[in-house]
């Protein structure tokens, strides 16, 4: 164990949380969803809260999206099928990522926000997703990884939108 | 306007087993406009659930039939709906989501009403003539308002009959729902505020429909495949009902091959839930005897209240409620619906159960709002006029696979949409 090596691990710039952010933003509007899972760790979840809720807990509140890793690759994997007809065909997104901040690190966990604008294009029809990222993020062998991942609607309902159908 | 109550939109012709609905009762603005009279003035309407405001002073605002209301529950302990608009010139006098309160002060003029609607205070009264009278003043209600089980209903006809009448044979479904617990139901925290760019009547049809199970759920059925579920089972057909409950209401009953937190355990629930979810099913057979007991864990249901109002007890329950704001977009609010004594730990299982199907994230609600806002683009075809409701009709007892419980929904809106002119009585003193 080298100390010295383990802190410079430690370290994590808002450079590298950016680019990570942006990389995993690209995996996901190009459908890219296999390798967007690698990305998680064993135990990630994914969460959007209800929209007249944000700051509630998935265990007492009723959210529109809380999986657990299991559900989580079942998501990934009916996506990537053929009979989830809310994406067959899939939408077009285009995820817009600002604000990003690095809020704190402890015990091996940085944890992240950053705003969104998520376009989804869909029968030539165009609804805007506005929110923000809660992310915790973890390094393993080097690498970062999500092990929380909560994307906060700031939009009072889900109207016209409808639905939350791709990965948020 | 044109007098469209005397188009034939609904045509049944039971001796060749055929029942078809014109496609323009989705798609003409002008059958729209009636609906909002027809209907939704002469039906009774969801407002909320009595749990949704607990407490004295709990208040929730939200749009019933498209009017901005306030429901609330008053220092002597009545929910009442009270129409947000200042008795003064209009102003909307509670601007909060949700809340307690004693007083909703409108921010325009400062009148000031108690949270049972009455006027209490008005800056400069002096300046009014002694006609002038704070109990003509008080908030706007609904001509008429009760409630089953907690589930308030307003109905903006004076003459029209009782709620418990005019539910009729849904309260059956409404009591297997609310018994399945002794201290209550309740609306949980969390709302799905939601919508579809679909005519209102096709998330009816959809909501009860047991056909497109298979085919527009396979992803869903998937899911319930690798959490270890055998899907292939199928439903028994002894054990399913559709049935019309009078009034444009309907339902279908029938063991489906999810788990239920009240109380059928599956693998997915883990281990350490199976004592206690057969517990749970020992108390209900204790209260009730092992049939009922049976029907309450086992069955799910599926239940549409006319005309606006569906209860789906099936992997959890959730109550879903939706307004038409034009003919082709609808919006829609769905609740979770549980025990009003559920540990942390069943609360999470149950709510986790809900999100599994249901909602606008679920691996299940999108695909019916995408099945929905499909047919409505497709609905553009007009030369294609008819739909066809006619599954199941020359059957003795149909299945859930049917189509006779839309059938009901369907008589009876053609009954009010073609009824002559009703007339409405004057509002009660």
């Amino acid at each position: 164990m080298d100390p010295i090596a383990d802190k410079r691990e430690q370290v994590v710039t808002r450079a590298e949380i950016e680019d990570f952010l942006y990389g995993e933003a690209a995996l996901l509007d190009e459908w890219r969803l296999q390798e967007w899972l690698e990305l998680l760790t064993d135990d990630a979840t994914y969460q959007v809260p209800p929209t007249d809720l944000p700051d509630a807990d998935a265990r007492n509140t009723l959210f529109i999206i809380a999986d657990d890793a299991l559900r989580i690759r079942s998501r990934v994997r009916q996506l990537l099928g053929k009979s989830a007809w809310a994406e067959n065909p899939r939408s077009r997104t285009r995820r817009m990522i600002s604000n990003v901040r690095v809020l704190g690190c402890d015990n091996g966990n940085v944890r992240v926000t950053a705003n969104f604008v998520v376009y989804r294009m869909r029968y030539e029809l165009t609804d805007t997703y506005v929110g923000r990222y809660e992310y915790t993020l973890t390094r393993i062998d080097g690498k970062l990884k999500i092990r929380q991942r909560k994307a906060i609607l700031d939009l009072e309902a889900l109207r016209p939108h409808g639905k939350v159908s791709f990965i948020l | 306007m044109k007098d469209v109550s005397r188009d034939k939109l609904v045509m049944e012709d039971q001796a060749a087993g055929l029942f078809r609905v014109n496609r323009r009762a989705f798609t003409d603005p002008e059958i729209f406009e009636l609906e909002r009279h027809r209907i939704f003035e002469n039906c009774w309407i969801y407002a909320g659930h009595e749990t949704e405001v607990p407490n004295p002073g709990d208040f929730r605002t939200r749009r019933l039939a498209n009017r901005p209301i306030i429901i609330a529950r008053g220092d002597d302990n009545i929910v009442r709906v009270l129409l947000n608009t200042c008795t003064h010139r209009g102003t909307m006098v509670c601007r909060e989501r949700f809340g307690n309160a004693r007083t909703f002060q409108c921010p325009y003029h400062a009148w000031t009403f108690n949270v049972r609607g009455d006027l209490i205070g008005v800056p400069g009264q002096d300046a009014y003539s002694p006609a002038f009278d704070r109990k003509e003043l008080a908030l706007g209600r609904p001509p008429r308002t009760d409630s089953y089980r907690g589930f308030v209903f307003v109905n903006f006809n004076p003459s029209a009959p009782d709620l418990s009448d005019y539910l009729g044979g849904t309260k059956e479904y409404l009591d297997l729902v609310c018994d399945q617990s002794e201290a209550g139901m309740k609306v949980s925290d969390g709302l799905q505020a939601y919508s579809i760019r679909a005519n209102w009547k096709l998330l009816v049809e959809n909501s009860y429909d047991g056909y497109h199970g298979l085919p527009t759920h396979q992803r869903y059925f998937s899911f319930l495949a690798e959490t270890g579920i055998d899907v292939k089972s199928g439903i028994m057909p002894h054990r399913q009902k559709a049935l019309d409950l009078g009034n444009g209401h309907g339902v279908i009953e029938y063991v489906g091959t999810w788990g239920r937190p009240v109380a059928h355990w599956v693998s997915a629930f883990g281990e350490l839930a199976k004592g206690h979810i057969e517990e749970k099913y020992r108390r209900l057979v204790e209260r009730f005897g092992e049939e009922r007991a049976e029907r309450i864990a086992q069955t799910s249901r599926n239940l549409v209240i006319f005309p606006n109002l569906v209860i789906n007890d099936i992997m959890s329950i959730t109550i879903r409620s939706f307004y038409p704001v034009t003919h082709d977009y609808m919006e829609v609010n769905a609740w979770n619906f549980a025990p009003a004594d559920e540990s942390e730990e069943d609360c999470a299982r149950r709510l986790d159960n809900f999100l599994t199907f249901l909602g606008p994230g679920g691996f299940a609600t999108p695909d019916d709002v995408e099945m929905l806002e499909s047919c409505q683009r497709g609905f553009v075809n007009r030369e294609v006029e008819w739909s066809d409701i006619s599954r199941g009709m020359k059957r003795e007892r149909p299945a859930i696979t049917d189509e006779s419980q839309m059938r009901a929904f369907w008589r009876r809106w053609n009954q009010l949409m073609t009824a002559p002119q009703m007339r409405r009585a004057r509002k009660a003193a």
